[in-house]
């Protein structure tokens, strides 16, 4: 057994850190948030050079096809720097693609993602914000070869900058994935100011929309949506395990120079044992999150356990990391001028996303309560748990 | 990254799980009573007998010493798999586990020749005589003395919290040889015999109702200076060797038992009502069930990670006391749990056995012994994080 990055994936994430210390320093961050869609195109390209934007793209479409490790691996530099703009919407629409595309729309689609000429998000939550897909309202109707759509989807991140945004929708009993150009007649795109303006997120309102009938994604579109968030989420946690560690490492530093009493304030235990607890939450967070990268890419059957696992824990743990950090920092901590009110925020929007800590609970419940334990868990010897569905 | 076992990891695993299979005896049934004590002592020493002569005792020593020379990965299977069977426990585990690989480290040979062989076979059972009652997380300033008296040392002083002193025949024994320099460097260590004159035994009852630990009182117990392991006044250095084995261990073992409880409340919820509906289709249940779990299989998951980095390091760092602080409040908070769950049925000594009463209670000791979470968050913080020392 061996839960340790091997010698490319450590390689690949040093490469990534040092580009995103480079090419996205805290300034050029606050500079993004305070930008109507928080894009930088530039970055984008480098980004997209760099093969990130390729990573999950099959090679046939020109991507990388990686291992979600790897990409978990990029995802946490890039929490660690929080950076803003369309990697993870971009990421989510291609997982999609990649599982309800026929060729030729993945063709269409995939090729341009990788090269980094296509930004993409997936508009998925209504007014009730709620991730079941089961809850999805929002309807197309059926005009001959076309797709009629009407309605609102809320929350959908990076909206003003996509080239494509994927309507998940009902068609009929069917659940059907509908890509709608950003520039297409009927649609309106609202922002909707929040916490995190790293990350932006609007509401997109369709007024009678018409999308070709055939451009819809069919292929088993409610189960894809599921697992694409699946891999969207995994994405995201080992943003915020980098979210966490970039933290963790600020405040111990500043433990080490700050001194009161004539002593740093990192020889107070009662500091020592805020930091301690800090770095018991981000390793936690690490392990469920390369577990959960691992075991998706593996298609171990508790994968999906695997991931509500990942996502309850760092959905609290970044909130908590969060707030130790500037509970430590003190005054400085709390204003507008330190860089963790970047990471605070950027905690919370992480937390809501793809699910809450109780949405992911309550699925682990459905996995764990509802079908039989097993009689007794294997530590070391077998990865765990009742097959997840 | 690869968390499956390697082909080599699996032939340990079936190997040992057949021998188990073969032969573990049936288990102990009756509660531990003043009367039965002797018999159940004398069972778990013929089970450890039975470890010994298939060669499944101290794995993890040097073949060479009688050990399997086995690795990291293979005593976590191990551990795991004792439990896995619902195999009695080590009663030699402090030899086995401590007092052992301290004595290969640091033993002249005629100690090992003496010592080491018996440690194994379960015929001589040892304690560690470290914490004294005014002497607990800060160890150093322990206060038991030995004063030179020709070939011997004469020791007086009292250790406290002393598991399997009570039954012990030999004591990893630290105490006090230089009374003038720092409270660091006159720190001796002695093997002491347990059934010398002067040496007597308490035992102390804890909150659970278990007797496992002790009182241990020297009163000019002589010791001879060839049963310093080590050297004289270099004793801290030996009882760090001792405690880096301790907190190597990673509790794999005990893993198994905190899912077995936990199915266990899983299993309970569906058959105890609540508001009229099984306690499983309950909502607030379903959360705190839920986060059990998920904390379980995060201490899991680290325990992979800490193994994987301890076998390339090959130096235990601060991973067991990170270990610690998860594990032992975890079992807190699940306990508690279980308790909100189960309301006043929880706190019965004869429902399901007891086993939620004697948890809650038990769980309680978790964050105190083997080094408190506040010692441990002290070293998490200074080697982990490189913060100034706090003390």
């Amino acid at each position: 057994m061996d839960f340790d990055l091997s010698k490319p994936q450590k390689l690949l994430k040093e490469t990534a850190r040092q580009f995103f210390q480079r090419n996205c320093t805290a300034a050029r961050v606050r500079e993004l948030m305070e930008s109507e869609t928080a894009f930088d195109p530039a970055l984008w390209q480098e980004m997209a050079d760099q093969g990130w934007t390729a990573l999950i793209v099959p090679e046939a479409h020109g991507g990388l096809d990686a291992g979600l490790v790897e990409l978990a691996a990029v995802a946490e530099e890039m929490g660690r720097a929080c950076v803003p703009g369309p990697f993870l919407s971009t990421l989510f629409a291609t997982a999609l693609i990649r599982m309800a595309g026929d060729p030729e729309q993945q063709a269409r689609y995939l090729a341009p993602i990788a090269a980094g000429d296509l930004k993409a998000t997936v508009a998925i939550l209504e007014q009730t914000a709620n991730w079941n897909v089961d809850s999805m309202a929002m309807k197309a109707r059926r005009d001959g070869d076309t797709y009629v759509l009407s309605g609102s989807k809320m929350f959908v991140a990076d909206a003003a900058t996509a080239d494509v945004i994927l309507c998940i929708v009902r068609a009929g009993d069917a659940i059907v994935i509908v890509p709608v150009a950003r520039t297409v007649a009927g649609l309106t795109i609202e922002r909707m100011p929040s916490m995190d303006e790293t990350r932006k997120v609007h509401r997109v309102m369709f007024d009678d929309v018409k999308v070709r009938g055939a451009d819809a994604l069919r292929a088993g579109a409610a189960d894809a949506v599921v697992r694409a968030i699946d891999i969207a989420t995994v994405a995201l946690c080992a943003e915020m395990v980098g979210g966490m560690q970039w933290i963790l490492d600020t405040t111990v530093e500043y433990a080490k120079t700050r001194h009161q009493f004539g002593r740093p304030i990192g020889s107070f235990q009662a500091v020592q044992h805020q930091c301690a607890d800090m770095v018991l939450l981000t390793e936690s967070a690490r392990s469920a999150a390369y577990y959960a990268a691992w075991a998706l890419t593996e298609n171990e059957p508790a994968a999906r356990l695997a991931v509500s696992v990942a996502k309850a824990w760092c959905s609290d743990a970044f909130r908590e990391v969060g707030n130790r950090g500037v509970q430590v920092h003190g005054g400085i901590g709390f204003t507008w001028e330190h860089d963790l009110q970047l990471y605070y925020k950027r905690a919370k929007s992480s937390e809501t996303l793809f699910g809450d800590a109780a949405f992911h609970r309550e699925r682990i419940a459905s996995f764990v309560v509802d079908e039989l334990p097993r009689s007794a868990g294997r530590v070391v010897s077998e990865p765990t748990v009742a097959a997840a569905r | 990254m690869d968390l499956n076992l390697t082909p080599s990891e699996q032939k340990f695993r079936d190997e040992f799980r057949a021998w188990l299979s073969a032969n573990v005896p049936e288990l102990w049934r009756g509660a531990v009573t003043s009367e039965n004590r002797a018999d159940h002592i004398a069972y778990l020493r013929r089970w450890q007998r039975r470890l010994f002569e298939g060669g499944w005792a101290g794995i993890s020593w040097p073949k060479k010493y009688g050990g399997r020379g086995a690795t990291l990965m293979e005593q976590a299977i191990f551990q795991e798999e004792l439990a896995l069977a619902d195999a009695p426990h080590l009663i030699g585990t402090i030899g086995l586990s401590l007092v052992g690989p301290t004595i290969i480290a640091l033993g002249a040979e005629e100690q090992k020749a003496r010592y080491l062989p018996p440690i194994l076979s379960g015929d001589e059972i040892w304690c560690q005589g470290f914490s004294e009652p005014n002497a607990g997380s800060d160890l150093a300033s322990l206060g038991a003395k030995a004063v030179r008296d020709g070939d011997d040392f004469i020791v007086n002083g009292q250790k406290i919290w002393t598991s399997f002193a009570h039954i012990a025949d030999y004591c990893l024994l630290l105490v006090r040889t230089d009374f003038e320099s720092a409270k660091h460097k006159g720190i001796t260590c002695l093997l002491a015999d347990m059934h010398a004159q002067g040496v007597s035994v308490r035992p102390l009852r804890q909150m659970s109702g278990d007797a496992g630990f002790n009182e241990v009182f020297f009163s000019n117990v002589r010791v001879p200076v060839t049963q310093v392991l080590g050297q004289i006044n270099n004793g801290w250095s030996t009882a760090i060797t001792a405690l880096m084995n301790e907190r190597a261990n990673l509790g794999t073992g005990i893993q198994v038992l905190f899912k077995r409880n936990l199915n266990a409340l899983i299993a309970r919820t569906k058959t105890i009502d609540r508001n009229g509906r099984p306690a499983s289709a309950d909502p607030i249940v379903r959360q705190k069930l839920a986060q059990a779990y998920l904390e379980l299989e995060i201490l899991r998951l680290n325990t992979n990670r800490a193994l994987t980095s301890l076998s390339k390091s090959g130096v235990p760092g601060a991973e067991g006391s990170i270990q610690k602080i998860y594990w032992s409040e975890m079992n807190q908070r699940t306990q508690q749990i279980a308790q909100e769950i189960l309301g006043p049925y929880g706190q019965l000594a004869d429902f399901d056995d007891g086993q939620w009463q004697y948890g809650y209670v038990r769980s309680r000791g978790n964050t105190i012994e083997a080094g408190t979470s506040e010692i441990q968050r002290n070293i998490v913080a200074e080697r982990v994080l490189g913060l100034p020392k706090s003390y």
